[in-house]
């Protein structure tokens, strides 16, 4: 699949309430078209409710349920479980949620789709805080990161939901980034086949949330994955695939970047770089990266 | 389009639903068709769609919608887009 | 027709599938548990042929509910007290959406200490979210008014949810007859349900998103004329239903024994049941008091309050309390009494976390207030 090859058509439109150079309309963008017009998105509080623009228009031509910020899963679960009364098996349910919707206060209800296998495709859009409310901290940001909550830098480690999600043993979970585009829209596409609950996370830098200049976008997204802060894999029936960079990396085919790399262009993390180098942090952090990685080789590196 | 009569928050998809958001605009992208390849990552990595691709992937700005975010540039590996500066309103 | 002799929760099942919702999603609670029990039957026994969702949690059924709605079809759930609490939001989420969604609950005491018994703070603390709540007194009503709630919920006029409560154990897991209709009947009286809006692929549309003060209004004043619609819809679609069941459960209130009466006893659900054969008692001792057992609180019956109000002096029941100021049953009728009544309205909390409230107590609270012992409203039965 190569860029020429994704469709011309769109289905969210221009002129959106979206933040220039927003990561989640990127997202939307790619998901739309792999999606095509057979889709019901269900949304619950985030960004994209906004970007979404005001009553009574909207930027979405599909259609679109906001739901409560805990339940995009148990109403996406309704959404589908009427359509299978009504025949309607042609049509694609889509929870688009982002991380605080997901990994927080919508996990039980995620949780509780994914154990009744609904035959819908959830797809958490990460940008590692609760950016709709301005910035405050969520169970998806990093260690250190500064949000307006964590003002003097995050102090506890992110959550691997994606190793909560792999143990409900669904038949389809992923990570992806917008910045590989051809990666995100064929996880969308290879998930639209697979009949049950499937998982697909994106991870969405923003630019005002990380304080990075709003043209960096999809670099930031490339930096994680260069670095190891996030990684390209899917795992398809219980079989966990790396996939692009992240292939490379956990084979030692690359080297991986230090993690200063990514941090270092990002206004969240400049405590650690000003008045003085917070050598003690940044050490934490990457050796926080590398158990990680170590943990990856020993669960998924065929011997 | 059909219209419900239920009075609830029902909207209904315009294209520029927040108005002509190229007026955000401080910086706008400036395309050299000479220079451009044609590998259209520009037109998948703008985020408000404000790439337009042609049938021969050739590209254009939709300077109404577009927010003047500088993504198309940055990612623009032959430099065929660059940011300059919005002419100030009113001069 | 069949007589079906089985508890309140059972009945409402029954009700609940002849009504083929498309879509089922339920959480168990006590005491709501033997309902969503006794569909699961009618699923492993092919007789309930839609969706039924054993969802995580009561949000996550109220949101089912919501989305499968939102997607056109049919949808029914049960719940309880705290289960009833936590959909709190949802409640809110599914009227101000429009969605025809029915809903048993079963009153249960609110814990903690965890308690299982009856009383009805649990949906009287949810009459502001834009629910249709009605109140039942025997198994026989708890069937024509499940069967009600979806005519009146997916009415043209009306489209909002519809609450149908059943106190706990009393009716809940008490036996009592019901006739039930064949299943022509109740397909007859409830139409293919018709979705006044709904989330289709081939009119695209958004539910929800960012809307201003002004149509938000406008959207608040569309749900108050729903709710009034309703008001005039209730007995209406009632007698319908008598035409083809021969049952009428169907007034905003039920009126008992009130021709001459000097004072007229307000009180709601099983205790509503209990205060028939007080007034016979009081009546045959030569009171001149009457019955209006309220069962529709929302919309609240004011004109009938009204009308009360111009007969008689009002004596008011609650199983409820609204803490730091009253029984919420005696605030609304004192409400609707303003300034157009001058009856006396006094009050009595009864029967909280589930004290029992026998006839016995009702005919000595109801002479306490004609002796004119009561000044406003105080608490009853409550042992120091």
């Amino acid at each position: 699949m190569a860029l020429k090859d994704l469709p011309v058509d769109e289905c969210l439109l221009q002129g959106n309430a979206s933040c220039p150079g927003c990561p989640a309309t990127i997202g939307l963008r790619l998901v739309l078209k792999a999606l095509g017009k057979k889709t019901i998105m269900v949304v619950p509080a985030c960004c994209t409710a906004v970007i979404e623009s005001l009553y009574p228009y909207t930027s979405f031509d599909v259609p679109v349920m906001n739901i409560a910020f805990e339940a995009a899963a148990a109403g996406a679960s309704g959404v589908e479980a009427a359509l299978r009364q009504q025949g309607r098996t042609d049509i694609t349910v889509v929870a688009w949620a982002g991380d605080g919707g997901t990994y927080d206060i919508g996990l039980q209800a995620l949780s509780g789709a994914l154990e009744r296998g609904t035959n819908f495709i959830y797809i958490c859009y990460n940008n590692q805080i609760y950016s709709n409310t301005g910035i405050q901290r969520s169970g998806a940001t990093p260690f250190a990161a500064w949000t307006t909550t964590t003002v003097g830098g995050k102090t506890e480690f992110r959550k691997e939901l994606g190793e909560i999600i792999l143990a409900h043993h669904i038949p389809y979970a992923a990570q992806t980034c917008i910045s590989y585009p051809e990666d995100l829209y064929n996880k969308i596409k290879k998930a639209m086949s697979i009949k049950g609950s499937k998982y697909v996370e994106i991870l969405a830098p923003c630019p005002p949330g990380w304080r990075f200049s709003m043209d960096k976008t999809l670099e930031m997204g490339r930096l994680a994955v260069d670095t190891g802060a996030w990684s390209l894999w899917e795992c398809e029936n219980d079989v966990m695939t790396f996939n692009g960079k992240s292939k490379l990396l956990l084979e030692k085919k690359i080297e991986r970047k230090p993690i200063e790399e990514w941090i270092k262009y990002q206004g969240r993390f400049s405590h650690l770089f000003k008045p003085e180098l917070d050598e003690k942090r940044l050490q934490a952090i990457q050796e926080h990266i590398d158990h990680l990685w170590e943990r990856y080789r020993k669960c998924y590196v065929k011997i | 389009m059909k219209k419900y009569i239920v009075e609830t928050s029902l909207s209904y998809p315009k294209k520029g639903a927040m108005g002509k958001t190229g007026s955000w605009r401080v910086f706008k992208p400036v395309l050299d068709t000479k220079k451009c390849v044609k590998c259209l990552r520009c037109w998948i990595s703008c985020p408000e769609a404000s790439i337009h691709r042609e049938k021969d992937n050739s590209v254009s700005i939709d300077y109404d919608f577009c927010k003047g975010c500088g993504i198309c540039a940055n990612e623009c590996n032959v430099k065929a887009i660059v940011m300059e500066r919005e002419k100030t309103k009113g001069k | 027709m069949t007589i079906m002799i089985d508890t309140g929760n059972r009945i409402a099942a029954k009700a609940a599938v002849m009504a083929k919702p498309e879509v089922v999603a339920a959480y168990p609670i006590t005491p709501q548990t033997t309902l969503v029990e006794a569909i699961a039957e009618y699923v492993a026994r092919g007789e309930y042929k839609g969706e039924y969702i054993c969802v995580e949690s009561e949000h996550s059924a109220m949101s089912a509910c919501i989305g499968a709605s939102a997607a056109g079809s049919r949808t029914f759930t049960a719940t309880s007290s705290q289960g009833l609490l936590l959909m709190h939001e949802m409640l809110h989420w599914a009227a101000l959406a429009r969605l025809p969604v029915v809903m048993c609950n079963v009153n249960r005491v609110v814990g903690p200490g965890w308690n299982i018994w009856v009383d009805e703070n649990d949906s009287i603390s949810q009459r502001d979210t834009g629910w249709i709540q009605f109140y039942c007194s025997s198994n026989q009503e708890i069937f024509d008014t499940v069967i009600h709630a979806f005519k009146l919920a997916e009415h043209e006029k009306v489209v909002l949810p519809v609450m149908v409560n059943l106190n706990a154990f009393i009716l809940s897991h008490t036996s009592m007859p019901a006739e039930i209709p064949d299943q022509n009947v109740v397909d007859n009286y409830l139409e293919k349900y018709i979705p006044k809006w709904k989330l289709d692929i081939d009119n695209p549309t958004t539910f929800g998103n960012i809307i201003g003060p002004a149509h938000y209004y406008r959207v608040r004043r569309a749900m108050q004329d729903a709710q009034l619609n309703a008001k005039k819809l209730i007995p209406q679609i009632a007698k319908e239903w008598m035409k083809l069941s021969g049952y009428f459960h169907g007034d905003l209130l039920e009126y008992y024994k009130c021709d001459g009466a000097e004072y007229i006893l307000l009180s709601m659900g099983a205790i509503g049941a209990e205060s028939k054969i007080a007034i016979d008692e009081l009546q045959k001792a030569g009171q001149k008091i009457g019955l209006a057992r309220v069962r529709v609180i929302r919309p609240f019956p004011v004109e009938d309050i009204i009308k009360l109000g111009k007969q008689a002096d009002l004596v008011v029941i609650d199983r409820n309390i609204s803490v730091g100021l009253e029984g919420a049953l005696f605030t609304e009728v004192k409400a609707a009494l303003y300034g157009q009544s001058d009856a006396k309205a006094t009050g009595f909390i009864a029967g909280l976390g589930g004290k029992d409230v026998t006839y016995k107590d009702i005919e000595t609270m109801c002479m306490k207030s004609m002796k004119g012992k009561v000044k406003e409203q105080e608490l009853y039965g409550m042992e120091e």
